[in-house]
Protein backbone atom coordinates (compact mmCIF):
# COMPACT_ATOMS: atom_id res chain seq x y z
CA UNK A 1 0.00 0.00 0.00
CA UNK A 2 2.91 2.82 1.28
CA UNK A 3 5.19 1.43 -1.65
CA UNK A 4 2.18 2.11 -4.43
CA UNK A 5 1.98 5.30 -2.87
CA UNK A 6 5.13 6.06 -3.28
CA UNK A 7 6.33 4.75 -6.87
CA UNK A 8 3.24 7.07 -7.93
CA UNK A 9 4.97 9.23 -10.50
CA UNK A 10 5.09 12.93 -8.82
CA UNK A 11 3.10 14.39 -11.62
CA UNK A 12 0.59 11.83 -11.26
CA UNK A 13 -0.07 13.01 -7.50
CA UNK A 14 -2.15 15.44 -7.17
CA UNK A 15 -5.17 14.08 -9.39
CA UNK A 16 -7.07 11.67 -6.25
CA UNK A 17 -6.73 15.16 -4.76
CA UNK A 18 -8.84 17.44 -7.43
CA UNK A 19 -11.31 14.13 -8.33
CA UNK A 20 -12.08 14.29 -4.36
CA UNK A 21 -12.54 17.66 -4.46
CA UNK A 22 -13.50 18.43 -7.95
CA UNK A 23 -16.85 17.77 -9.35
CA UNK A 24 -17.27 14.90 -12.18
CA UNK A 25 -17.05 16.06 -16.03
CA UNK A 26 -20.91 16.03 -16.66
CA UNK A 27 -21.79 17.79 -13.58
CA UNK A 28 -18.96 20.27 -14.79
CA UNK A 29 -20.21 20.52 -17.82
CA UNK A 30 -23.61 21.40 -17.00
CA UNK A 31 -22.61 24.22 -14.79
CA UNK A 32 -20.69 25.52 -17.12
CA UNK A 33 -23.48 25.43 -19.75
CA UNK A 34 -26.16 26.72 -17.49
CA UNK A 35 -24.04 29.50 -16.53
CA UNK A 36 -22.81 30.51 -19.69
CA UNK A 37 -26.06 30.28 -21.24
CA UNK A 38 -27.82 32.67 -18.43
CA UNK A 39 -25.28 35.11 -19.52
CA UNK A 40 -25.44 34.88 -23.14
CA UNK A 41 -29.10 35.47 -22.51
CA UNK A 42 -29.22 38.24 -20.23
CA UNK A 43 -25.85 40.14 -20.90
CA UNK A 44 -24.81 39.44 -24.39
CA UNK A 45 -28.15 38.85 -26.21
CA UNK A 46 -29.32 42.79 -25.44
CA UNK A 47 -25.87 43.86 -26.57
CA UNK A 48 -25.99 42.34 -29.83
CA UNK A 49 -29.51 43.55 -30.38
CA UNK A 50 -28.36 47.05 -29.98
CA UNK A 51 -26.22 46.83 -32.74
CA UNK A 52 -28.51 45.10 -35.30
CA UNK A 53 -31.41 47.36 -34.31
CA UNK A 54 -28.62 50.55 -34.96
CA UNK A 55 -27.80 49.32 -38.43
CA UNK A 56 -31.07 47.97 -39.25
CA UNK A 57 -32.50 50.73 -41.65
CA UNK A 58 -28.43 50.61 -43.29
CA UNK A 59 -25.65 52.87 -42.97
CA UNK A 60 -26.80 56.06 -44.17
CA UNK A 61 -29.92 56.35 -41.59
CA UNK A 62 -27.45 55.46 -38.83
CA UNK A 63 -24.94 57.95 -40.01
CA UNK A 64 -27.84 60.60 -39.96
CA UNK A 65 -28.68 59.80 -36.60
CA UNK A 66 -25.92 60.09 -35.17
CA UNK A 67 -25.04 63.23 -36.82
CA UNK A 68 -27.73 65.15 -36.71
CA UNK A 69 -27.46 68.56 -34.83
CA UNK A 70 -29.93 67.64 -31.95
CA UNK A 71 -27.77 63.96 -31.11
CA UNK A 72 -24.51 66.10 -31.92
CA UNK A 73 -25.37 68.66 -28.82
CA UNK A 74 -26.69 66.03 -26.74
CA UNK A 75 -23.22 64.59 -27.26
CA UNK A 76 -21.16 67.89 -26.55
CA UNK A 77 -23.24 68.31 -23.12
CA UNK A 78 -22.50 64.92 -22.13
CA UNK A 79 -18.92 65.57 -23.14
CA UNK A 80 -19.37 68.72 -20.95
CA UNK A 81 -20.97 67.64 -17.64
CA UNK A 82 -18.75 64.69 -17.54
CA UNK A 83 -15.62 67.49 -18.19
CA UNK A 84 -16.66 69.11 -14.97
CA UNK A 85 -18.30 66.33 -13.01
CA UNK A 86 -15.50 63.95 -13.28
CA UNK A 87 -12.35 66.51 -12.33
CA UNK A 88 -14.41 67.63 -9.05
CA UNK A 89 -15.22 63.95 -7.86
CA UNK A 90 -11.29 63.70 -8.12
CA UNK A 91 -10.04 66.08 -6.24
CA UNK A 92 -12.82 65.18 -3.69
CA UNK A 93 -11.58 61.71 -3.84
CA UNK A 94 -8.02 62.15 -3.73
CA UNK A 95 -8.13 64.59 -0.61
CA UNK A 96 -11.32 62.14 1.51
CA UNK A 97 -8.97 59.83 1.13
CA UNK A 98 -5.76 61.13 2.30
CA UNK A 99 -7.49 62.58 5.21
CA UNK A 100 -9.10 59.10 6.53
CA UNK A 101 -6.62 56.49 5.38
CA UNK A 102 -3.55 59.16 6.68
CA UNK A 103 -4.88 59.69 9.81
CA UNK A 104 -7.38 58.79 12.82
CA UNK A 105 -9.58 60.93 13.73
CA UNK A 106 -13.30 61.09 15.50
CA UNK A 107 -16.13 60.61 13.55
CA UNK A 108 -14.09 58.67 10.12
CA UNK A 109 -16.67 55.61 10.15
CA UNK A 110 -18.89 58.14 9.88
CA UNK A 111 -17.28 59.99 7.07
CA UNK A 112 -16.55 57.10 5.27
CA UNK A 113 -20.56 55.90 5.33
CA UNK A 114 -21.35 59.77 4.42
CA UNK A 115 -19.41 59.15 1.22
CA UNK A 116 -21.03 56.58 -0.03
CA UNK A 117 -24.81 57.51 0.82
CA UNK A 118 -25.50 58.76 -3.02
CA UNK A 119 -25.20 55.14 -3.76
CA UNK A 120 -27.48 53.72 -1.90
CA UNK A 121 -30.23 57.40 -2.98
CA UNK A 122 -32.55 56.27 -5.76
CA UNK A 123 -31.08 58.16 -8.97
CA UNK A 124 -34.68 60.08 -9.06
CA UNK A 125 -34.28 61.09 -5.38
CA UNK A 126 -30.78 62.63 -6.13
CA UNK A 127 -32.05 64.52 -9.51
CA UNK A 128 -35.66 65.64 -7.23
CA UNK A 129 -33.37 67.42 -4.21
CA UNK A 130 -32.04 69.66 -6.83
CA UNK A 131 -35.44 70.95 -7.96
CA UNK A 132 -36.12 71.37 -4.37
CA UNK A 133 -32.96 73.18 -3.84
CA UNK A 134 -33.05 75.72 -6.62
CA UNK A 135 -36.33 74.89 -8.73
CA UNK A 136 -38.92 77.74 -9.08
CA UNK A 137 -40.54 76.62 -5.35
CA UNK A 138 -37.23 75.81 -3.82
CA UNK A 139 -35.36 77.16 -1.02
CA UNK A 140 -32.95 79.03 -3.27
CA UNK A 141 -35.68 79.60 -6.52
CA UNK A 142 -37.12 83.22 -5.41
CA UNK A 143 -33.91 84.34 -4.82
CA UNK A 144 -32.36 82.87 -8.21
CA UNK A 145 -35.45 84.18 -10.25
CA UNK A 146 -34.43 87.41 -8.89
CA UNK A 147 -31.43 87.33 -10.46
CA UNK A 148 -32.09 85.75 -13.37
CA UNK A 149 -30.25 82.63 -13.15
CA UNK A 150 -31.57 79.36 -14.34
CA UNK A 151 -30.27 75.95 -12.50
CA UNK A 152 -32.81 73.71 -12.97
CA UNK A 153 -34.22 72.81 -16.79
CA UNK A 154 -30.95 74.17 -17.25
CA UNK A 155 -26.92 72.84 -17.96
CA UNK A 156 -26.18 73.35 -14.07
CA UNK A 157 -29.21 71.45 -12.46
CA UNK A 158 -27.51 68.76 -14.86
CA UNK A 159 -23.90 69.13 -13.83
CA UNK A 160 -25.04 69.23 -9.87
CA UNK A 161 -27.12 65.94 -10.36
CA UNK A 162 -24.59 64.04 -12.28
CA UNK A 163 -22.06 64.92 -9.96
CA UNK A 164 -23.96 64.00 -6.59
CA UNK A 165 -24.55 60.45 -8.22
CA UNK A 166 -21.10 60.03 -9.03
CA UNK A 167 -19.17 61.55 -5.61
CA UNK A 168 -18.40 58.38 -4.17
CA UNK A 169 -16.40 56.83 -6.78
CA UNK A 170 -12.78 57.43 -7.34
CA UNK A 171 -13.07 58.23 -3.16
CA UNK A 172 -14.33 54.64 -2.82
CA UNK A 173 -11.62 52.84 -4.81
CA UNK A 174 -8.85 55.29 -3.26
CA UNK A 175 -9.85 55.13 0.55
CA UNK A 176 -9.23 50.84 1.22
CA UNK A 177 -6.26 51.15 -1.05
CA UNK A 178 -4.48 53.91 0.93
CA UNK A 179 -5.49 52.38 3.86
CA UNK A 180 -4.27 49.12 3.17
CA UNK A 181 -0.50 50.70 1.87
CA UNK A 182 -0.21 52.46 4.87
CA UNK A 183 1.60 55.61 5.33
CA UNK A 184 5.12 54.85 6.02
CA UNK A 185 6.63 55.71 2.31
CA UNK A 186 5.15 59.45 2.58
CA UNK A 187 6.62 59.71 6.86
CA UNK A 188 10.16 58.47 5.13
CA UNK A 189 9.65 61.31 2.76
CA UNK A 190 8.83 63.81 4.59
CA UNK A 191 11.32 62.99 7.28
CA UNK A 192 14.22 63.11 4.49
CA UNK A 193 12.68 66.78 3.53
CA UNK A 194 10.48 66.71 0.57
CA UNK A 195 7.71 68.69 0.54
CA UNK A 196 4.15 68.13 1.44
CA UNK A 197 2.70 68.60 -2.45
CA UNK A 198 6.33 66.66 -3.49
CA UNK A 199 5.61 63.77 -1.33
CA UNK A 200 2.33 63.90 -3.14
CA UNK A 201 3.11 63.71 -6.36
CA UNK A 202 6.46 61.44 -6.14
CA UNK A 203 5.72 59.06 -3.53
CA UNK A 204 1.47 58.68 -3.04
CA UNK A 205 0.32 59.36 -6.62
CA UNK A 206 2.80 56.56 -8.35
CA UNK A 207 1.29 54.14 -5.45
CA UNK A 208 -2.42 54.64 -6.50
CA UNK A 209 -2.40 55.63 -9.78
CA UNK A 210 -4.11 52.18 -11.34
CA UNK A 211 -6.85 52.17 -8.41
CA UNK A 212 -7.57 56.44 -9.46
CA UNK A 213 -7.51 55.88 -12.84
CA UNK A 214 -9.59 52.55 -11.85
CA UNK A 215 -11.88 54.95 -9.61
CA UNK A 216 -11.99 57.69 -12.90
CA UNK A 217 -13.29 55.06 -15.65
CA UNK A 218 -15.73 53.90 -13.63
CA UNK A 219 -17.18 57.59 -12.58
CA UNK A 220 -16.74 58.79 -16.17
CA UNK A 221 -19.18 55.90 -17.04
CA UNK A 222 -21.88 56.66 -14.79
CA UNK A 223 -21.35 60.35 -15.37
CA UNK A 224 -22.14 59.85 -19.04
CA UNK A 225 -24.62 57.18 -18.67
CA UNK A 226 -26.49 58.75 -15.69
CA UNK A 227 -30.24 58.81 -16.56
CA UNK A 228 -32.66 59.27 -13.64
CA UNK A 229 -31.45 62.12 -12.01
CA UNK A 230 -30.62 63.92 -14.71
CA UNK A 231 -33.81 63.51 -16.46
CA UNK A 232 -35.29 64.76 -13.37
CA UNK A 233 -33.40 68.17 -13.65
CA UNK A 234 -32.85 68.30 -17.39
CA UNK A 235 -36.67 69.62 -18.56
CA UNK A 236 -35.52 67.54 -21.91
CA UNK A 237 -35.19 70.68 -23.80
CA UNK A 238 -33.82 69.15 -27.30
CA UNK A 239 -30.68 70.76 -28.90
CA UNK A 240 -30.11 72.26 -25.01
CA UNK A 241 -30.49 70.31 -22.06
CA UNK A 242 -30.55 66.78 -23.28
CA UNK A 243 -27.34 64.65 -23.03
CA UNK A 244 -27.29 61.29 -24.90
CA UNK A 245 -29.14 58.67 -22.86
CA UNK A 246 -31.74 61.38 -22.73
CA UNK A 247 -31.98 62.02 -26.46
CA UNK A 248 -32.26 57.82 -26.57
CA UNK A 249 -35.17 58.06 -24.52
CA UNK A 250 -36.85 61.14 -26.74
CA UNK A 251 -36.12 59.20 -29.80
CA UNK A 252 -37.70 55.67 -28.35
CA UNK A 253 -40.59 57.50 -27.77
CA UNK A 254 -41.32 59.34 -30.87
CA UNK A 255 -40.97 55.59 -32.24
CA UNK A 256 -37.76 56.80 -34.21
CA UNK A 257 -36.43 52.95 -33.33
CA UNK A 258 -33.12 53.21 -35.35
CA UNK A 259 -32.46 56.29 -34.45
CA UNK A 260 -32.66 55.63 -31.11
CA UNK A 261 -30.48 52.49 -31.04
CA UNK A 262 -28.20 54.09 -33.20
CA UNK A 263 -27.40 56.66 -30.54
CA UNK A 264 -27.33 53.92 -27.82
CA UNK A 265 -24.70 52.00 -29.78
CA UNK A 266 -22.77 55.43 -29.40
CA UNK A 267 -23.55 54.64 -25.01
CA UNK A 268 -22.93 51.22 -25.80
CA UNK A 269 -19.83 51.21 -27.49
CA UNK A 270 -18.55 53.65 -24.52
CA UNK A 271 -19.52 50.87 -21.66
CA UNK A 272 -17.19 48.29 -23.94
CA UNK A 273 -14.39 50.52 -23.79
CA UNK A 274 -14.88 50.91 -20.11
CA UNK A 275 -14.93 47.36 -19.39
CA UNK A 276 -11.92 46.64 -21.46
CA UNK A 277 -9.91 49.98 -19.54
CA UNK A 278 -11.35 48.29 -16.66
CA UNK A 279 -10.23 44.69 -17.09
CA UNK A 280 -6.83 46.25 -18.03
CA UNK A 281 -6.23 48.01 -15.09
CA UNK A 282 -7.28 45.43 -13.04
CA UNK A 283 -4.29 43.22 -14.79
CA UNK A 284 -2.39 46.39 -14.18
CA UNK A 285 -3.24 46.92 -10.50
CA UNK A 286 -2.63 42.99 -9.96
CA UNK A 287 0.89 43.17 -11.20
CA UNK A 288 1.96 46.28 -9.39
CA UNK A 289 0.49 44.62 -5.74
CA UNK A 290 2.84 41.37 -6.89
CA UNK A 291 5.84 44.09 -7.33
CA UNK A 292 5.04 45.53 -4.58
CA UNK A 293 4.68 42.57 -1.86
CA UNK A 294 8.36 42.32 -2.69
CA UNK A 295 10.55 43.08 0.27
CA UNK A 296 11.87 46.26 -0.32
CA UNK A 297 11.07 48.61 3.01
CA UNK A 298 10.95 51.83 2.98
CA UNK A 299 13.89 51.96 5.65
CA UNK A 300 15.90 49.75 3.20
CA UNK A 301 14.91 52.12 0.69
CA UNK A 302 16.46 54.93 2.92
CA UNK A 303 19.36 53.27 3.72
CA UNK A 304 20.17 52.40 0.19
CA UNK B 1 -6.79 57.01 19.02
CA UNK B 2 -4.85 60.32 18.68
CA UNK B 3 -1.85 59.30 18.25
CA UNK B 4 -1.54 58.92 14.21
CA UNK B 5 -2.75 62.92 14.35
CA UNK B 6 0.30 64.18 15.44
CA UNK B 7 1.56 62.10 12.16
CA UNK B 8 4.05 63.91 10.60
CA UNK B 9 2.38 64.23 7.04
CA UNK B 10 0.72 67.56 6.16
CA UNK B 11 -2.26 68.30 4.85
CA UNK B 12 -5.30 67.16 7.57
CA UNK B 13 -6.70 70.06 7.51
CA UNK B 14 -6.70 71.09 4.23
CA UNK B 15 -7.87 67.68 2.82
CA UNK B 16 -10.39 67.26 5.65
CA UNK B 17 -11.80 70.70 5.00
CA UNK B 18 -12.23 70.19 1.38
CA UNK B 19 -13.67 66.56 1.88
CA UNK B 20 -16.64 67.92 4.45
CA UNK B 21 -16.95 71.30 2.66
CA UNK B 22 -17.83 69.79 -0.66
CA UNK B 23 -19.44 66.77 1.21
CA UNK B 24 -22.14 69.35 3.08
CA UNK B 25 -22.40 71.13 -0.11
CA UNK B 26 -22.80 68.41 -2.80
CA UNK B 27 -24.60 65.88 -0.63
CA UNK B 28 -25.80 66.57 2.35
CA UNK B 29 -27.22 70.07 1.65
CA UNK B 30 -29.12 68.85 -0.90
CA UNK B 31 -30.42 65.69 0.78
CA UNK B 32 -31.71 67.77 4.16
CA UNK B 33 -34.45 69.17 1.69
CA UNK B 34 -36.11 65.54 1.40
CA UNK B 35 -36.50 65.86 5.36
CA UNK B 36 -37.07 69.67 5.86
CA UNK B 37 -39.57 69.46 2.95
CA UNK B 38 -41.80 67.00 4.26
CA UNK B 39 -41.62 68.20 7.22
CA UNK B 40 -44.26 70.95 6.22
CA UNK B 41 -46.51 68.78 6.10
CA UNK B 42 -48.52 67.63 9.04
CA UNK B 43 -48.35 64.11 10.01
CA UNK B 44 -52.05 63.06 8.91
CA UNK B 45 -51.61 64.62 5.66
CA UNK B 46 -48.00 62.58 4.93
CA UNK B 47 -49.38 59.39 6.39
CA UNK B 48 -52.54 59.86 3.71
CA UNK B 49 -49.85 60.95 1.32
CA UNK B 50 -47.89 57.73 1.94
CA UNK B 51 -50.43 55.21 2.51
CA UNK B 52 -52.61 56.16 -0.91
CA UNK B 53 -53.79 53.39 -2.59
CA UNK B 54 -51.72 54.26 -5.52
CA UNK B 55 -48.73 54.87 -3.62
CA UNK B 56 -49.16 51.39 -1.64
CA UNK B 57 -49.64 49.71 -4.99
CA UNK B 58 -46.42 50.66 -6.26
CA UNK B 59 -44.23 49.87 -3.29
CA UNK B 60 -45.56 46.08 -3.82
CA UNK B 61 -44.32 46.64 -7.74
CA UNK B 62 -41.10 48.11 -6.77
CA UNK B 63 -40.51 45.96 -3.42
CA UNK B 64 -41.94 42.59 -5.15
CA UNK B 65 -40.21 42.62 -8.18
CA UNK B 66 -36.78 43.65 -6.29
CA UNK B 67 -37.13 40.85 -4.24
CA UNK B 68 -38.19 38.45 -6.78
CA UNK B 69 -34.97 39.84 -9.20
CA UNK B 70 -32.52 40.05 -5.87
CA UNK B 71 -33.59 35.84 -5.43
CA UNK B 72 -32.78 35.35 -9.30
CA UNK B 73 -29.66 37.01 -8.82
CA UNK B 74 -29.03 35.16 -5.94
CA UNK B 75 -29.16 32.06 -7.26
CA UNK B 76 -27.66 32.84 -11.14
CA UNK B 77 -24.84 34.98 -9.58
CA UNK B 78 -23.71 32.37 -6.96
CA UNK B 79 -23.30 29.88 -10.38
CA UNK B 80 -21.94 32.25 -12.24
CA UNK B 81 -19.06 33.16 -9.35
CA UNK B 82 -19.17 29.45 -8.66
CA UNK B 83 -18.37 28.45 -12.32
CA UNK B 84 -15.32 31.57 -12.83
CA UNK B 85 -13.47 30.78 -9.39
CA UNK B 86 -13.30 26.88 -9.89
CA UNK B 87 -13.63 26.02 -13.54
CA UNK B 88 -11.39 26.74 -16.37
CA UNK B 89 -12.69 27.07 -20.14
CA UNK B 90 -11.53 29.03 -23.07
CA UNK B 91 -12.97 32.92 -22.83
CA UNK B 92 -13.33 32.74 -19.12
CA UNK B 93 -11.42 36.40 -18.80
CA UNK B 94 -14.07 37.63 -21.21
CA UNK B 95 -17.04 36.32 -19.60
CA UNK B 96 -15.59 37.50 -16.34
CA UNK B 97 -15.25 41.01 -17.41
CA UNK B 98 -18.49 40.78 -19.12
CA UNK B 99 -20.62 40.06 -15.63
CA UNK B 100 -19.92 44.19 -14.86
CA UNK B 101 -21.60 45.43 -18.40
CA UNK B 102 -24.81 46.39 -16.02
CA UNK B 103 -22.62 48.31 -14.03
CA UNK B 104 -21.13 49.80 -17.10
CA UNK B 105 -23.94 50.08 -19.39
CA UNK B 106 -26.00 53.49 -19.60
CA UNK B 107 -29.72 52.51 -17.93
CA UNK B 108 -31.79 53.78 -20.86
CA UNK B 109 -29.73 51.91 -23.40
CA UNK B 110 -30.55 48.35 -20.87
CA UNK B 111 -33.72 49.69 -20.98
CA UNK B 112 -35.03 49.87 -24.68
CA UNK B 113 -32.88 47.12 -25.43
CA UNK B 114 -34.44 44.74 -23.22
CA UNK B 115 -38.14 46.24 -24.08
CA UNK B 116 -37.63 45.17 -27.34
CA UNK B 117 -35.96 41.88 -26.79
CA UNK B 118 -39.24 40.95 -24.49
CA UNK B 119 -41.75 42.89 -26.77
CA UNK B 120 -44.04 40.65 -28.43
CA UNK B 121 -42.20 40.65 -31.74
CA UNK B 122 -38.69 40.65 -29.89
CA UNK B 123 -36.27 38.03 -30.01
CA UNK B 124 -37.21 36.64 -26.92
CA UNK B 125 -40.45 37.80 -26.69
CA UNK B 126 -41.90 36.26 -29.65
CA UNK B 127 -41.00 32.85 -27.83
CA UNK B 128 -42.32 33.14 -24.89
CA UNK B 129 -45.91 35.12 -26.11
CA UNK B 130 -47.02 31.68 -27.78
CA UNK B 131 -46.64 30.44 -24.13
CA UNK B 132 -48.77 32.83 -22.92
CA UNK B 133 -46.27 34.72 -20.96
CA UNK B 134 -45.94 38.53 -21.62
CA UNK B 135 -42.69 40.74 -20.52
CA UNK B 136 -42.89 43.57 -21.92
CA UNK B 137 -45.00 45.78 -20.02
CA UNK B 138 -45.78 43.74 -17.13
CA UNK B 139 -44.63 43.06 -13.97
CA UNK B 140 -42.48 40.13 -14.91
CA UNK B 141 -41.15 42.89 -17.31
CA UNK B 142 -39.93 45.03 -14.67
CA UNK B 143 -38.35 41.29 -12.57
CA UNK B 144 -36.27 40.69 -15.86
CA UNK B 145 -34.85 44.21 -15.87
CA UNK B 146 -34.34 44.71 -12.37
CA UNK B 147 -32.58 41.14 -12.38
CA UNK B 148 -30.15 42.34 -15.34
CA UNK B 149 -29.11 45.12 -13.09
CA UNK B 150 -28.49 43.26 -10.34
CA UNK B 151 -27.05 40.61 -11.25
CA UNK B 152 -22.67 41.89 -10.62
CA UNK B 153 -23.43 42.96 -7.25
CA UNK B 154 -23.96 38.98 -5.69
CA UNK B 155 -21.15 37.49 -8.42
CA UNK B 156 -18.76 40.55 -7.31
CA UNK B 157 -19.55 39.64 -3.44
CA UNK B 158 -19.10 36.02 -3.33
CA UNK B 159 -16.30 35.66 -5.81
CA UNK B 160 -13.91 36.83 -3.36
CA UNK B 161 -15.08 34.77 -0.78
CA UNK B 162 -15.03 31.24 -3.42
CA UNK B 163 -11.95 32.48 -4.10
CA UNK B 164 -10.76 32.75 -0.40
CA UNK B 165 -12.16 29.12 0.42
CA UNK B 166 -9.69 26.49 1.50
CA UNK B 167 -9.66 23.08 -0.65
CA UNK B 168 -8.43 22.06 2.38
CA UNK B 169 -11.18 22.07 4.26
CA UNK B 170 -13.40 20.51 1.17
CA UNK B 171 -10.57 17.60 1.18
CA UNK B 172 -11.38 17.02 4.81
CA UNK B 173 -14.41 16.79 4.21
CA UNK B 174 -14.56 14.34 1.17
CA UNK B 175 -11.99 12.51 3.39
CA UNK B 176 -14.24 11.90 5.88
CA UNK B 177 -16.84 10.10 3.40
CA UNK B 178 -18.90 13.34 2.85
CA UNK B 179 -20.20 13.33 -1.05
CA UNK B 180 -19.60 16.13 -3.49
CA UNK B 181 -23.29 17.70 -3.00
CA UNK B 182 -23.22 17.55 0.66
CA UNK B 183 -19.49 18.80 1.05
CA UNK B 184 -21.24 21.33 -0.83
CA UNK B 185 -24.35 22.31 1.45
CA UNK B 186 -22.81 21.57 5.00
CA UNK B 187 -18.79 23.19 4.27
CA UNK B 188 -19.02 25.34 1.49
CA UNK B 189 -22.64 26.96 1.28
CA UNK B 190 -22.15 27.95 4.96
CA UNK B 191 -19.13 29.59 4.52
CA UNK B 192 -20.26 31.75 1.17
CA UNK B 193 -23.98 32.47 2.97
CA UNK B 194 -22.94 35.74 4.41
CA UNK B 195 -21.61 36.82 0.78
CA UNK B 196 -24.37 35.73 -0.84
CA UNK B 197 -26.77 37.31 1.91
CA UNK B 198 -24.70 40.71 1.71
CA UNK B 199 -25.22 40.52 -2.31
CA UNK B 200 -28.86 40.04 -2.12
CA UNK B 201 -29.02 43.13 -0.41
CA UNK B 202 -27.11 44.99 -2.79
CA UNK B 203 -28.69 43.85 -5.30
CA UNK B 204 -32.30 45.08 -3.79
CA UNK B 205 -31.50 48.23 -2.14
CA UNK B 206 -30.42 48.96 -6.13
CA UNK B 207 -33.23 47.78 -7.37
CA UNK B 208 -35.64 49.34 -5.13
CA UNK B 209 -34.66 52.92 -6.46
CA UNK B 210 -33.98 51.93 -10.44
CA UNK B 211 -35.42 54.04 -12.99
CA UNK B 212 -33.80 54.05 -16.10
CA UNK B 213 -34.01 50.27 -17.41
CA UNK B 214 -37.25 49.49 -15.73
CA UNK B 215 -39.48 52.41 -17.17
CA UNK B 216 -39.62 51.37 -20.86
CA UNK B 217 -40.73 47.76 -19.70
CA UNK B 218 -42.68 47.89 -17.44
CA UNK B 219 -45.78 49.96 -19.25
CA UNK B 220 -46.12 52.06 -16.22
CA UNK B 221 -49.78 51.15 -15.32
CA UNK B 222 -51.41 53.10 -12.61
CA UNK B 223 -51.96 50.30 -9.74
CA UNK B 224 -50.55 47.58 -11.79
CA UNK B 225 -47.00 48.14 -13.39
CA UNK B 226 -46.03 51.79 -12.08
CA UNK B 227 -42.86 51.67 -9.93
CA UNK B 228 -42.18 54.01 -6.99
CA UNK B 229 -39.62 56.44 -8.73
CA UNK B 230 -41.94 57.05 -11.39
CA UNK B 231 -44.44 57.70 -9.16
CA UNK B 232 -42.22 60.24 -7.66
CA UNK B 233 -41.10 61.59 -11.08
CA UNK B 234 -45.05 61.83 -11.73
CA UNK B 235 -46.05 63.82 -9.08
CA UNK B 236 -42.91 66.34 -9.48
CA UNK B 237 -44.23 67.20 -12.83
CA UNK B 238 -47.70 67.77 -11.30
CA UNK B 239 -46.16 70.32 -9.49
CA UNK B 240 -46.91 68.42 -5.97
CA UNK B 241 -43.52 68.76 -4.62
CA UNK B 242 -44.77 67.77 -1.17
CA UNK B 243 -46.15 64.39 -2.22
CA UNK B 244 -42.96 63.87 -4.43
CA UNK B 245 -41.32 64.33 -1.06
CA UNK B 246 -43.13 62.10 1.07
CA UNK B 247 -42.93 58.82 -1.10
CA UNK B 248 -39.31 59.84 -1.54
CA UNK B 249 -38.78 59.68 2.10
CA UNK B 250 -40.56 56.53 2.52
CA UNK B 251 -37.72 55.33 0.36
CA UNK B 252 -34.75 56.73 1.48
CA UNK B 253 -35.70 55.40 4.79
CA UNK B 254 -35.66 52.10 3.26
CA UNK B 255 -32.75 52.50 1.03
CA UNK B 256 -30.90 53.84 4.62
CA UNK B 257 -32.40 50.78 6.27
CA UNK B 258 -30.89 48.73 4.23
CA UNK B 259 -27.36 50.07 3.78
CA UNK B 260 -27.26 49.75 7.48
CA UNK B 261 -27.85 46.08 7.11
CA UNK B 262 -25.55 45.18 4.54
CA UNK B 263 -23.21 47.64 6.62
CA UNK B 264 -23.79 45.04 10.09
CA UNK B 265 -23.89 41.84 7.68
CA UNK B 266 -20.31 42.56 6.27
CA UNK B 267 -19.33 43.20 10.00
CA UNK B 268 -20.49 40.30 11.31
CA UNK B 269 -18.51 38.59 8.40
CA UNK B 270 -15.37 40.04 8.73
CA UNK B 271 -15.43 39.45 12.63
CA UNK B 272 -16.42 35.74 12.02
CA UNK B 273 -13.60 35.82 8.88
CA UNK B 274 -10.96 37.04 12.33
CA UNK B 275 -12.44 34.47 14.75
Amino acid sequence: MTTAVLSRPAAAAPSPVTRATGETRWVRWILISVALGFLALVLVLPLVLVFVQAFAKGLPTYWEAIAESDALSAAKLTLLVAAIAVPANLIFGIAAAWCIAKFEFPGRHLLITLIDLPFAVSPVISGMIFVLLFGSQGWFGPWLAEHDIKIIFAVPGIVLATTFVTAPFVARELIPLMQEQGSEEEEAAIVLGAGGWQTFFRVTLPNIKWGLLYGLILCNARAMGEFGAVSVVSGHIRGETNTLPLHVEILYNEYAFAASFAVASLLTFLALITLALKTLVEWQQRRAMSNRAEPISPTERIAA
Amino acid sequence: MRSKSRSVLPGFGLSLGITCTYLSLVVLLPLTTVFTRTAELSGAAFWSTVTDPRVMASYRVTFGASFVAALVNTVFGLLVAWVLVRYRFPGRRVVDAMVDLPFALPTAVAGIALTTLYASNGWIGSYLEPLGLKVSYTWLGITVALSFIGLPFVVRTVQPVLDDLEVEVEEAAASLGAGRWQTFTKVVFPTVAPALLTGFALAFARAIGEYGSVVFISGNMPMKTEIVPLLIITKLEQYDYAGATAVALVMLVASFALLLTINLLQWAARRRAAA
